[in-house]
Protein backbone atom coordinates (compact mmCIF):
# COMPACT_ATOMS: atom_id res chain seq x y z
CA UNK A 1 0.00 0.00 0.00
CA UNK A 2 1.51 3.52 -0.93
CA UNK A 3 0.70 7.02 -0.31
CA UNK A 4 -0.25 10.23 -1.88
CA UNK A 5 0.14 13.50 -1.10
CA UNK A 6 -2.10 16.45 -1.34
CA UNK A 7 -1.16 20.29 -0.40
CA UNK A 8 -4.00 22.59 0.01
CA UNK A 9 -3.39 26.19 -1.49
CA UNK A 10 -2.09 27.08 2.35
CA UNK A 11 0.56 25.05 1.58
CA UNK A 12 -0.40 22.18 4.18
CA UNK A 13 -0.18 19.32 3.54
CA UNK A 14 -1.94 15.76 3.98
CA UNK A 15 -0.93 12.06 3.27
CA UNK A 16 -3.27 9.51 2.41
CA UNK A 17 -2.66 5.82 2.20
CA UNK A 18 -3.55 4.37 -1.71
CA UNK A 19 -6.81 1.82 -2.15
CA UNK A 20 -6.40 0.52 -5.46
CA UNK A 21 -9.06 1.32 -7.49
CA UNK A 22 -10.88 4.16 -5.32
CA UNK A 23 -11.16 7.64 -7.07
CA UNK A 24 -8.66 10.13 -6.21
CA UNK A 25 -11.91 12.17 -5.29
CA UNK A 26 -12.70 9.21 -2.99
CA UNK A 27 -9.78 8.59 -1.35
CA UNK A 28 -9.47 12.80 -0.13
CA UNK A 29 -13.18 12.80 0.93
CA UNK A 30 -12.53 9.25 3.09
CA UNK A 31 -9.14 10.99 4.56
CA UNK A 32 -10.80 14.22 5.50
CA UNK A 33 -8.91 15.92 3.46
CA UNK A 34 -10.23 19.68 2.99
CA UNK A 35 -10.67 21.53 -0.31
CA UNK A 36 -12.54 19.04 -2.18
CA UNK A 37 -16.61 19.31 -2.40
CA UNK A 38 -17.46 17.06 -4.99
CA UNK A 39 -20.92 18.37 -5.41
CA UNK A 40 -22.32 16.00 -8.16
CA UNK A 41 -20.92 12.79 -6.07
CA UNK A 42 -18.18 11.69 -8.42
CA UNK A 43 -19.60 11.63 -12.05
CA UNK A 44 -17.61 14.45 -14.32
CA UNK A 45 -20.32 16.87 -13.93
CA UNK A 46 -19.44 19.90 -11.18
CA UNK A 47 -16.09 20.46 -11.40
CA UNK A 48 -15.68 20.87 -7.50
CA UNK A 49 -13.15 17.91 -7.19
CA UNK A 50 -10.32 20.18 -8.74
CA UNK A 51 -6.62 19.00 -8.42
CA UNK A 52 -3.44 20.06 -9.79
CA UNK A 53 -1.47 16.91 -10.03
CA UNK A 54 2.24 18.15 -9.98
CA UNK A 55 3.98 17.59 -13.05
CA UNK A 56 6.44 14.81 -12.40
CA UNK A 57 3.21 12.78 -12.33
CA UNK A 58 1.22 13.50 -14.96
CA UNK A 59 2.41 10.75 -16.74
CA UNK A 60 1.31 8.15 -14.08
CA UNK A 61 -2.38 9.73 -13.97
CA UNK A 62 -2.99 10.71 -17.76
CA UNK A 63 -5.09 13.22 -19.14
CA UNK A 64 -7.98 14.69 -18.88
CA UNK A 65 -10.42 13.67 -21.53
CA UNK A 66 -13.03 16.02 -23.41
CA UNK A 67 -15.64 16.04 -20.91
CA UNK A 68 -13.63 16.76 -18.24
CA UNK A 69 -11.87 19.43 -20.02
CA UNK A 70 -15.23 21.16 -20.60
CA UNK A 71 -16.14 20.84 -16.71
CA UNK A 72 -12.57 22.08 -15.88
CA UNK A 73 -12.55 25.01 -18.06
CA UNK A 74 -16.13 26.58 -15.97
CA UNK A 75 -12.79 27.54 -13.27
CA UNK A 76 -10.35 30.37 -13.54
CA UNK A 77 -7.91 28.51 -12.43
CA UNK A 78 -7.49 25.92 -14.42
CA UNK A 79 -3.65 24.34 -15.13
CA UNK A 80 -1.91 22.75 -17.64
CA UNK A 81 -1.96 19.56 -15.34
CA UNK A 82 -5.45 19.87 -13.85
CA UNK A 83 -7.79 17.06 -13.41
CA UNK A 84 -11.02 16.39 -11.43
CA UNK A 85 -10.12 13.72 -9.14
CA UNK A 86 -13.19 11.75 -8.98
CA UNK A 87 -11.93 10.78 -12.97
CA UNK A 88 -8.76 9.33 -11.48
CA UNK A 89 -8.50 5.79 -10.39
CA UNK A 90 -5.80 4.91 -7.77
CA UNK A 91 -3.22 2.75 -8.16
CA UNK A 92 -0.27 1.20 -6.68
CA UNK A 93 1.82 3.07 -9.38
CA UNK A 94 0.74 6.51 -7.56
CA UNK A 95 2.68 5.44 -4.52
CA UNK A 96 4.27 8.68 -3.36
CA UNK A 97 2.18 11.32 -6.12
CA UNK A 98 1.96 15.21 -5.19
CA UNK A 99 -1.54 16.68 -5.96
CA UNK A 100 -2.23 20.38 -5.02
CA UNK A 101 -5.64 21.92 -4.07
CA UNK A 102 -6.93 24.94 -6.12
CA UNK A 103 -7.46 28.07 -4.11
CA UNK A 104 -11.56 27.64 -4.65
CA UNK A 105 -13.96 25.42 -5.81
CA UNK A 106 -15.96 26.09 -8.21
CA UNK B 1 -40.53 39.22 -36.23
CA UNK B 2 -37.97 41.08 -34.08
CA UNK B 3 -38.89 44.32 -32.52
CA UNK B 4 -35.74 45.26 -30.85
CA UNK B 5 -32.94 44.36 -33.46
CA UNK B 6 -31.79 48.00 -34.43
CA UNK B 7 -30.19 50.06 -31.70
CA UNK B 8 -28.93 53.43 -31.82
CA UNK B 9 -26.26 54.61 -29.92
CA UNK B 10 -28.66 55.57 -26.79
CA UNK B 11 -31.88 53.50 -26.91
CA UNK B 12 -33.47 50.68 -28.65
CA UNK B 13 -36.00 51.59 -31.78
CA UNK B 14 -39.33 51.80 -31.80
CA UNK B 15 -40.48 50.42 -34.83
CA UNK B 16 -44.08 48.53 -33.93
CA UNK B 17 -44.16 45.55 -32.14
CA UNK B 18 -46.51 42.99 -32.95
CA UNK B 19 -49.39 42.57 -30.67
CA UNK B 20 -49.86 38.90 -29.37
CA UNK B 21 -52.56 37.32 -28.55
CA UNK B 22 -53.57 37.81 -24.85
CA UNK B 23 -52.64 34.35 -23.06
CA UNK B 24 -53.86 34.06 -19.28
CA UNK B 25 -53.65 30.81 -17.35
CA UNK B 26 -56.91 30.66 -14.79
CA UNK B 27 -56.79 28.93 -11.65
CA UNK B 28 -59.02 25.91 -11.07
CA UNK B 29 -58.65 23.59 -7.80
CA UNK B 30 -55.80 20.66 -9.03
CA UNK B 31 -57.23 17.31 -8.84
CA UNK B 32 -55.80 14.63 -6.24
CA UNK B 33 -53.13 12.70 -8.41
CA UNK B 34 -54.58 9.39 -7.36
CA UNK B 35 -57.70 10.29 -9.45
CA UNK B 36 -55.92 11.21 -12.48
CA UNK B 37 -55.09 8.61 -15.57
CA UNK B 38 -50.93 8.88 -15.55
CA UNK B 39 -50.98 9.94 -19.41
CA UNK B 40 -53.15 12.89 -18.58
CA UNK B 41 -50.49 13.63 -15.88
CA UNK B 42 -49.73 17.57 -16.31
CA UNK B 43 -46.72 18.68 -14.23
CA UNK B 44 -46.73 21.99 -16.19
CA UNK B 45 -49.78 23.63 -14.15
CA UNK B 46 -48.23 26.99 -13.02
CA UNK B 47 -50.50 26.67 -9.67
CA UNK B 48 -49.29 23.04 -8.82
CA UNK B 49 -46.69 24.81 -6.32
CA UNK B 50 -49.35 27.40 -4.89
CA UNK B 51 -52.03 24.56 -4.29
CA UNK B 52 -49.14 22.35 -3.06
CA UNK B 53 -49.47 19.68 -5.12
CA UNK B 54 -46.36 19.17 -6.68
CA UNK B 55 -45.37 16.59 -3.99
CA UNK B 56 -47.59 14.11 -4.81
CA UNK B 57 -47.65 14.54 -8.09
CA UNK B 58 -44.18 14.25 -8.77
CA UNK B 59 -43.85 11.07 -6.41
CA UNK B 60 -46.30 9.67 -9.05
CA UNK B 61 -44.50 10.24 -11.68
CA UNK B 62 -40.97 9.04 -10.06
CA UNK B 63 -42.69 5.77 -8.81
CA UNK B 64 -45.07 4.90 -11.78
CA UNK B 65 -43.54 6.80 -14.58
CA UNK B 66 -40.13 8.17 -14.44
CA UNK B 67 -39.93 9.26 -17.79
CA UNK B 68 -43.49 10.91 -19.07
CA UNK B 69 -44.91 12.06 -22.00
CA UNK B 70 -47.64 14.53 -21.68
CA UNK B 71 -48.79 14.74 -25.30
CA UNK B 72 -50.96 17.93 -25.22
CA UNK B 73 -49.96 20.24 -21.99
CA UNK B 74 -50.68 24.62 -23.33
CA UNK B 75 -46.72 23.96 -23.42
CA UNK B 76 -46.78 21.95 -26.39
CA UNK B 77 -45.81 18.12 -25.77
CA UNK B 78 -42.76 17.40 -23.47
CA UNK B 79 -41.20 14.45 -21.57
CA UNK B 80 -40.87 14.98 -18.08
CA UNK B 81 -37.35 13.72 -15.92
CA UNK B 82 -38.51 13.40 -12.65
CA UNK B 83 -35.20 10.80 -10.77
CA UNK B 84 -32.05 12.58 -9.80
CA UNK B 85 -30.03 9.90 -11.92
CA UNK B 86 -32.39 10.39 -15.27
CA UNK B 87 -31.64 13.99 -14.60
CA UNK B 88 -28.19 14.04 -13.84
CA UNK B 89 -27.60 12.00 -17.40
CA UNK B 90 -29.85 14.46 -19.28
CA UNK B 91 -27.76 17.51 -17.69
CA UNK B 92 -24.40 15.78 -18.19
CA UNK B 93 -25.17 14.58 -21.96
CA UNK B 94 -25.09 17.97 -23.43
CA UNK B 95 -24.53 16.67 -27.00
CA UNK B 96 -27.50 14.47 -26.86
CA UNK B 97 -29.54 17.21 -25.13
CA UNK B 98 -29.30 20.52 -26.74
CA UNK B 99 -30.08 23.67 -24.80
CA UNK B 100 -31.24 25.85 -27.62
CA UNK B 101 -33.27 28.06 -28.50
CA UNK B 102 -34.45 28.30 -24.63
CA UNK B 103 -34.16 26.54 -21.08
CA UNK B 104 -38.04 26.85 -20.02
CA UNK B 105 -40.60 24.58 -21.31
CA UNK B 106 -42.57 26.81 -23.20
CA UNK B 107 -41.00 28.54 -26.29
CA UNK B 108 -40.11 32.23 -26.91
CA UNK B 109 -43.38 34.11 -28.50
CA UNK B 110 -42.50 36.25 -31.30
CA UNK B 111 -41.81 39.47 -30.11
CA UNK B 112 -38.91 37.82 -27.62
CA UNK B 113 -36.55 36.29 -29.62
CA UNK B 114 -33.89 36.75 -27.03
CA UNK B 115 -30.68 35.26 -26.93
CA UNK B 116 -28.66 33.52 -23.96
CA UNK B 117 -25.66 31.59 -23.28
CA UNK B 118 -27.39 29.25 -20.88
CA UNK B 119 -29.53 28.25 -23.84
CA UNK B 120 -26.38 28.09 -26.41
CA UNK B 121 -24.61 25.04 -27.16
CA UNK B 122 -20.94 24.69 -27.06
CA UNK B 123 -18.73 26.58 -28.48
CA UNK B 124 -20.54 29.72 -28.31
CA UNK B 125 -22.30 29.27 -25.10
CA UNK B 126 -18.19 28.44 -23.38
CA UNK B 127 -16.60 31.81 -25.24
CA UNK B 128 -19.97 33.79 -23.84
CA UNK B 129 -20.02 31.97 -20.27
CA UNK B 130 -16.15 32.46 -19.41
CA UNK B 131 -16.12 36.22 -20.77
CA UNK B 132 -18.77 36.74 -17.64
CA UNK B 133 -18.06 34.01 -14.62
CA UNK B 134 -15.01 35.57 -13.39
CA UNK B 135 -17.46 38.30 -11.59
CA UNK B 136 -18.59 35.92 -9.54
CA UNK B 137 -15.50 33.84 -9.11
CA UNK B 138 -15.17 33.12 -6.04
CA UNK B 139 -11.77 34.79 -5.90
CA UNK B 140 -13.55 37.98 -6.68
CA UNK B 141 -16.51 36.97 -4.10
CA UNK B 142 -13.72 37.36 -0.93
CA UNK B 143 -13.39 40.77 -1.61
CA UNK B 144 -16.95 41.30 -1.93
CA UNK B 145 -17.68 39.55 1.39
CA UNK B 146 -17.27 42.46 3.54
CA UNK B 147 -19.57 44.97 1.80
CA UNK B 148 -22.49 41.78 1.61
CA UNK B 149 -22.13 41.47 5.17
CA UNK B 150 -22.43 45.21 5.99
CA UNK B 151 -25.78 45.47 3.57
CA UNK B 152 -27.22 42.98 5.27
CA UNK B 153 -26.72 44.16 8.66
CA UNK B 154 -28.38 47.07 7.34
CA UNK B 155 -31.40 45.08 6.25
CA UNK B 156 -31.79 43.18 9.53
CA UNK B 157 -31.27 46.29 11.84
CA UNK B 158 -34.57 48.60 9.43
CA UNK B 159 -36.33 45.48 10.48
CA UNK B 160 -39.46 46.21 13.02
CA UNK B 161 -39.09 43.79 15.69
CA UNK B 162 -42.64 42.17 17.43
CA UNK B 163 -44.79 43.45 14.64
CA UNK B 164 -45.69 41.74 11.17
CA UNK B 165 -44.38 42.74 7.76
CA UNK B 166 -43.28 40.55 4.96
CA UNK B 167 -40.04 39.02 4.40
CA UNK B 168 -39.67 38.86 0.48
CA UNK B 169 -40.15 42.38 0.41
CA UNK B 170 -37.84 43.96 3.33
CA UNK B 171 -35.26 41.46 3.23
CA UNK B 172 -35.47 38.96 0.03
CA UNK B 173 -35.56 41.08 -2.24
CA UNK B 174 -33.73 44.39 -0.56
CA UNK B 175 -30.80 42.11 -0.71
CA UNK B 176 -30.65 40.60 -3.83
CA UNK B 177 -31.51 44.06 -5.72
CA UNK B 178 -28.59 45.73 -3.63
CA UNK B 179 -25.94 42.68 -5.02
CA UNK B 180 -27.37 42.72 -8.98
CA UNK B 181 -26.74 46.46 -8.72
CA UNK B 182 -23.07 46.22 -7.61
CA UNK B 183 -22.56 43.17 -9.64
CA UNK B 184 -23.75 45.28 -12.90
CA UNK B 185 -22.28 48.42 -11.31
CA UNK B 186 -25.76 49.65 -12.64
CA UNK B 187 -27.23 52.97 -10.87
CA UNK B 188 -28.01 52.27 -7.28
CA UNK B 189 -30.97 55.14 -7.13
CA UNK B 190 -32.60 53.36 -10.04
CA UNK B 191 -32.27 49.99 -8.61
CA UNK B 192 -35.20 48.47 -7.83
CA UNK B 193 -36.09 48.72 -11.71
CA UNK B 194 -33.52 45.14 -10.94
CA UNK B 195 -36.20 42.63 -9.78
CA UNK B 196 -38.76 44.04 -11.35
CA UNK B 197 -37.34 43.45 -14.91
CA UNK B 198 -36.21 40.37 -13.41
CA UNK B 199 -40.05 39.23 -12.78
CA UNK B 200 -41.29 40.45 -16.03
CA UNK B 201 -38.55 38.56 -17.75
CA UNK B 202 -39.54 35.21 -16.33
CA UNK B 203 -42.88 35.75 -15.96
CA UNK B 204 -44.94 35.32 -19.64
CA UNK B 205 -47.63 32.82 -19.18
CA UNK B 206 -46.41 31.26 -22.85
CA UNK B 207 -42.91 30.30 -21.68
CA UNK B 208 -43.63 29.58 -17.85
CA UNK B 209 -47.41 29.94 -17.23
CA UNK B 210 -46.74 33.24 -15.40
CA UNK B 211 -49.10 36.61 -15.43
CA UNK B 212 -47.28 39.05 -17.41
CA UNK B 213 -49.29 39.90 -20.31
CA UNK B 214 -47.23 40.58 -23.47
CA UNK B 215 -47.49 44.99 -23.60
CA UNK B 216 -46.24 45.15 -19.99
CA UNK B 217 -43.23 43.00 -20.56
CA UNK B 218 -42.42 44.80 -24.02
CA UNK B 219 -42.74 47.79 -21.98
CA UNK B 220 -40.29 46.97 -19.25
CA UNK B 221 -37.94 45.02 -21.41
CA UNK B 222 -37.11 48.13 -23.78
CA UNK B 223 -36.96 49.97 -20.57
CA UNK B 224 -34.22 47.93 -19.44
CA UNK B 225 -32.48 47.78 -22.86
CA UNK B 226 -32.50 51.65 -22.38
CA UNK B 227 -30.84 51.69 -19.34
CA UNK B 228 -28.17 49.10 -19.51
CA UNK B 229 -26.95 50.19 -23.09
CA UNK B 230 -26.82 53.94 -21.73
CA UNK B 231 -24.71 51.98 -19.15
CA UNK B 232 -22.42 50.42 -21.71
CA UNK B 233 -21.84 53.39 -23.56
CA UNK B 234 -21.17 55.33 -20.17
CA UNK B 235 -18.71 52.21 -19.51
CA UNK B 236 -17.27 52.41 -23.22
CA UNK B 237 -16.74 56.12 -23.19
CA UNK B 238 -14.89 55.98 -19.56
CA UNK B 239 -12.75 53.37 -20.54
CA UNK B 240 -11.63 54.50 -23.88
CA UNK B 241 -11.07 57.86 -21.89
CA UNK B 242 -8.05 55.78 -20.18
CA UNK B 243 -9.58 55.05 -17.04
CA UNK B 244 -9.43 51.31 -15.36
CA UNK B 245 -12.02 49.23 -16.27
CA UNK B 246 -14.59 47.84 -13.71
CA UNK B 247 -14.66 44.20 -12.17
CA UNK B 248 -18.14 44.20 -13.26
CA UNK B 249 -20.52 42.29 -15.56
CA UNK B 250 -20.64 45.57 -18.32
CA UNK B 251 -16.75 46.02 -17.82
CA UNK B 252 -16.46 42.33 -18.21
CA UNK B 253 -17.72 41.98 -21.05
CA UNK B 254 -16.80 44.97 -22.57
CA UNK B 255 -12.81 44.00 -21.94
CA UNK B 256 -13.23 40.39 -23.82
CA UNK B 257 -12.55 39.56 -27.15
CA UNK B 258 -15.55 37.23 -27.79
CA UNK B 259 -18.36 39.55 -26.31
CA UNK B 260 -16.43 43.09 -26.54
CA UNK B 261 -19.40 44.10 -29.27
CA UNK B 262 -22.24 42.64 -27.76
CA UNK B 263 -23.98 45.98 -27.72
CA UNK B 264 -24.16 45.52 -31.53
CA UNK B 265 -26.43 42.50 -31.63
CA UNK B 266 -29.30 43.27 -29.23
CA UNK B 267 -30.78 40.08 -28.75
CA UNK B 268 -28.01 38.58 -27.48
CA UNK B 269 -27.04 41.88 -25.33
CA UNK B 270 -30.45 42.07 -24.20
CA UNK B 271 -30.34 38.04 -23.24
CA UNK B 272 -27.37 37.43 -21.41
CA UNK B 273 -28.53 40.56 -19.36
CA UNK B 274 -32.07 39.14 -18.40
CA UNK B 275 -29.90 35.79 -17.92
CA UNK B 276 -27.66 37.51 -15.24
CA UNK B 277 -30.74 39.42 -13.89
CA UNK B 278 -32.95 36.45 -13.35
CA UNK B 279 -30.21 34.02 -12.47
CA UNK B 280 -29.17 36.87 -9.71
CA UNK B 281 -32.72 37.27 -8.53
CA UNK B 282 -34.64 34.74 -8.14
CA UNK B 283 -32.89 32.41 -6.97
CA UNK B 284 -31.17 33.70 -3.93
CA UNK B 285 -34.36 35.73 -3.29
CA UNK B 286 -36.61 32.11 -3.06
CA UNK B 287 -33.91 30.41 -0.91
CA UNK B 288 -33.92 33.68 1.48
CA UNK B 289 -37.53 33.53 2.27
CA UNK B 290 -37.19 29.26 1.63
CA UNK B 291 -34.82 29.13 4.54
CA UNK B 292 -37.18 30.81 6.89
CA UNK B 293 -40.63 29.36 5.58
CA UNK B 294 -38.60 25.61 6.17
CA UNK B 295 -37.32 26.78 9.96
CA UNK B 296 -40.87 26.77 10.69
CA UNK B 297 -42.39 24.00 9.50
CA UNK B 298 -39.63 22.52 10.93
CA UNK B 299 -39.12 24.30 14.31
CA UNK B 300 -36.34 21.34 15.70
CA UNK B 301 -34.20 22.20 13.20
CA UNK B 302 -33.98 26.03 14.17
CA UNK B 303 -33.18 24.72 17.79
CA UNK B 304 -30.08 22.56 15.74
CA UNK B 305 -29.22 26.26 14.39
CA UNK B 306 -29.39 28.20 17.02
CA UNK B 307 -27.52 25.33 19.64
CA UNK B 308 -24.80 25.08 16.96
CA UNK B 309 -24.28 27.80 14.07
CA UNK B 310 -21.49 25.87 12.41
CA UNK B 311 -23.98 23.99 10.79
CA UNK B 312 -25.14 27.09 8.75
CA UNK B 313 -23.03 26.21 5.56
CA UNK B 314 -24.80 23.09 5.40
CA UNK B 315 -27.86 24.61 6.25
CA UNK B 316 -27.77 26.34 3.30
CA UNK B 317 -27.04 23.94 0.72
CA UNK B 318 -29.89 21.91 2.38
CA UNK B 319 -32.17 25.25 2.21
CA UNK B 320 -31.62 25.30 -1.68
CA UNK B 321 -32.31 21.48 -2.07
CA UNK B 322 -35.03 21.50 -0.19
CA UNK B 323 -36.47 25.36 -1.99
CA UNK B 324 -35.17 24.09 -5.35
CA UNK B 325 -35.74 27.58 -6.22
CA UNK B 326 -35.60 26.97 -10.37
CA UNK B 327 -37.96 23.77 -10.71
CA UNK B 328 -37.04 22.51 -13.89
CA UNK B 329 -34.43 23.15 -17.38
CA UNK B 330 -35.63 22.01 -20.54
CA UNK B 331 -33.91 20.83 -23.51
CA UNK B 332 -34.51 19.22 -26.79
CA UNK B 333 -33.14 15.71 -27.80
CA UNK B 334 -30.73 16.28 -30.83
CA UNK B 335 -31.30 11.87 -31.74
CA UNK B 336 -33.27 9.30 -30.50
CA UNK B 337 -32.52 8.04 -26.83
CA UNK B 338 -33.42 5.56 -24.83
CA UNK B 339 -33.95 6.72 -21.33
CA UNK B 340 -35.27 4.42 -18.23
CA UNK B 341 -37.12 2.49 -20.62
CA UNK B 342 -38.93 5.33 -23.04
CA UNK B 343 -37.58 6.12 -26.62
CA UNK B 344 -37.28 10.12 -26.36
CA UNK B 345 -37.11 10.94 -30.36
CA UNK B 346 -35.21 13.03 -32.18
CA UNK B 347 -36.95 17.07 -31.42
CA UNK B 348 -38.84 16.16 -28.79
CA UNK B 349 -38.99 18.47 -25.56
CA UNK B 350 -37.40 17.01 -22.78
CA UNK B 351 -37.83 18.91 -18.92
CA UNK B 352 -35.88 18.08 -16.50
CA UNK B 353 -37.37 18.66 -13.10
CA UNK B 354 -34.90 19.56 -10.48
CA UNK B 355 -37.66 20.08 -8.13
CA UNK B 356 -38.52 16.17 -8.11
CA UNK B 357 -35.05 14.92 -8.61
CA UNK B 358 -34.30 16.64 -5.29
CA UNK B 359 -36.71 14.72 -3.41
CA UNK B 360 -36.20 11.45 -4.86
CA UNK B 361 -36.01 8.88 -2.25
CA UNK B 362 -33.98 6.70 -4.28
CA UNK B 363 -30.94 8.98 -3.69
CA UNK B 364 -31.82 11.24 -0.70
CA UNK B 365 -33.02 10.03 2.64
CA UNK B 366 -36.58 11.32 3.89
CA UNK B 367 -36.42 14.03 1.23
CA UNK B 368 -39.06 16.00 2.52
CA UNK B 369 -37.54 16.25 5.50
CA UNK B 370 -35.52 19.43 6.11
CA UNK B 371 -32.49 18.63 7.73
CA UNK B 372 -29.86 21.43 8.24
CA UNK B 373 -26.72 18.64 9.60
CA UNK B 374 -27.76 16.31 6.52
CA UNK B 375 -25.41 14.20 5.31
CA UNK B 376 -24.05 15.03 1.55
CA UNK B 377 -26.32 17.94 1.57
CA UNK B 378 -24.01 19.53 -1.38
CA UNK B 379 -25.31 16.59 -3.43
CA UNK B 380 -28.31 18.74 -4.88
CA UNK B 381 -29.75 19.12 -7.97
CA UNK B 382 -30.68 22.92 -7.65
CA UNK B 383 -27.41 23.97 -9.65
CA UNK B 384 -27.76 21.80 -12.33
CA UNK B 385 -25.28 20.01 -13.58
CA UNK B 386 -22.94 19.25 -16.60
CA UNK B 387 -21.48 22.85 -18.81
CA UNK B 388 -24.49 24.88 -17.70
CA UNK B 389 -24.50 24.30 -14.14
CA UNK B 390 -25.28 27.75 -12.10
CA UNK B 391 -22.17 30.21 -12.96
CA UNK B 392 -23.26 32.25 -9.15
CA UNK B 393 -23.61 29.03 -7.43
CA UNK B 394 -20.92 30.81 -4.94
CA UNK B 395 -22.37 34.01 -4.52
CA UNK B 396 -25.93 32.68 -3.80
CA UNK B 397 -24.12 29.98 -0.83
CA UNK B 398 -22.11 33.21 0.51
CA UNK B 399 -24.88 35.74 0.48
CA UNK B 400 -27.33 32.92 2.49
CA UNK B 401 -24.37 32.26 4.68
CA UNK B 402 -23.86 35.47 5.61
CA UNK B 403 -27.64 36.54 5.99
CA UNK B 404 -27.85 33.29 8.38
CA UNK B 405 -24.52 34.58 10.36
CA UNK B 406 -26.28 37.79 10.92
CA UNK B 407 -29.82 36.77 11.86
CA UNK B 408 -28.56 34.52 14.68
CA UNK B 409 -26.43 37.53 15.79
CA UNK B 410 -29.98 39.41 16.76
CA UNK B 411 -33.15 37.47 16.01
CA UNK B 412 -34.28 34.65 18.92
CA UNK B 413 -37.39 33.55 16.29
CA UNK B 414 -38.92 34.33 13.06
CA UNK B 415 -42.55 33.60 13.31
CA UNK B 416 -44.00 32.77 10.26
CA UNK B 417 -47.79 34.32 11.00
CA UNK B 418 -49.69 33.65 7.92
CA UNK B 419 -49.90 31.66 5.03
CA UNK B 420 -47.30 32.07 2.14
CA UNK B 421 -48.23 33.69 -0.96
CA UNK B 422 -46.89 31.92 -4.01
CA UNK B 423 -45.61 32.82 -7.69
CA UNK B 424 -47.95 31.68 -10.52
CA UNK B 425 -45.12 29.41 -12.36
CA UNK B 426 -44.45 26.18 -13.32
CA UNK B 427 -40.56 27.41 -13.77
CA UNK B 428 -40.08 30.26 -10.30
CA UNK B 429 -40.77 28.38 -6.96
CA UNK B 430 -41.29 31.10 -4.73
CA UNK B 431 -43.21 33.62 -2.64
CA UNK B 432 -44.62 36.78 -3.65
CA UNK B 433 -45.45 37.42 0.67
CA UNK B 434 -44.17 35.88 3.73
CA UNK B 435 -45.74 37.89 6.73
CA UNK B 436 -43.57 37.11 9.53
CA UNK B 437 -42.88 38.85 13.14
CA UNK B 438 -39.50 38.73 14.92
CA UNK B 439 -38.09 37.79 18.48
CA UNK B 440 -35.21 40.16 18.92
CA UNK B 441 -32.57 38.43 20.96
CA UNK B 442 -31.74 38.75 24.52
CA UNK B 443 -28.10 39.73 24.95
Amino acid sequence: MGHITFIEHSGEQHTTPIEEGKSLMQTAIDNGIPGIDADCGGVCACGTCHVIVDETWIDAVGVANDDEIMMLDLTPEKAKTSRLSCQIKTTAAMNGMIVRLPEFQM
Amino acid sequence: MNSLTNTSDESVATSPIPTMPAVEFIEQPIADVSTVALEDIDVSNPFMFRQNKWQSYFKRLRDECPVHYQKNSPFGPFWSITRFEDIMFVDKNHTLFSSEPVIVIGDRPADYMLDMFIAMDPPKHDVQRQAVQGAVAPKNLAEMEVLIRERTVDVLNDLPVGESFDWVEKVSVELTTRMLATLFDFPYEKRHKLPYWSDLASGSPEMTGGMIQADERVAGITDLMTEFSQLWHTKAAQKAAGEQGGFDLISLMQSNENTKNMVDTPLEFLGNLVLLIVGGNDTTRNSMTGGVDALNEFPQEFVKLKNDPSLIPNMVSEIIRWQTPLAHMRRIATQDVELNGKTIKKGDKVVMWYVSGNRDERVIDNPDQFVIDRDKARNHLSFGFGIHRCMGNRLAEMQLRILWEEILQRFENIEVIDKPKYVQSNFVKGYTELRVKLTAKNH
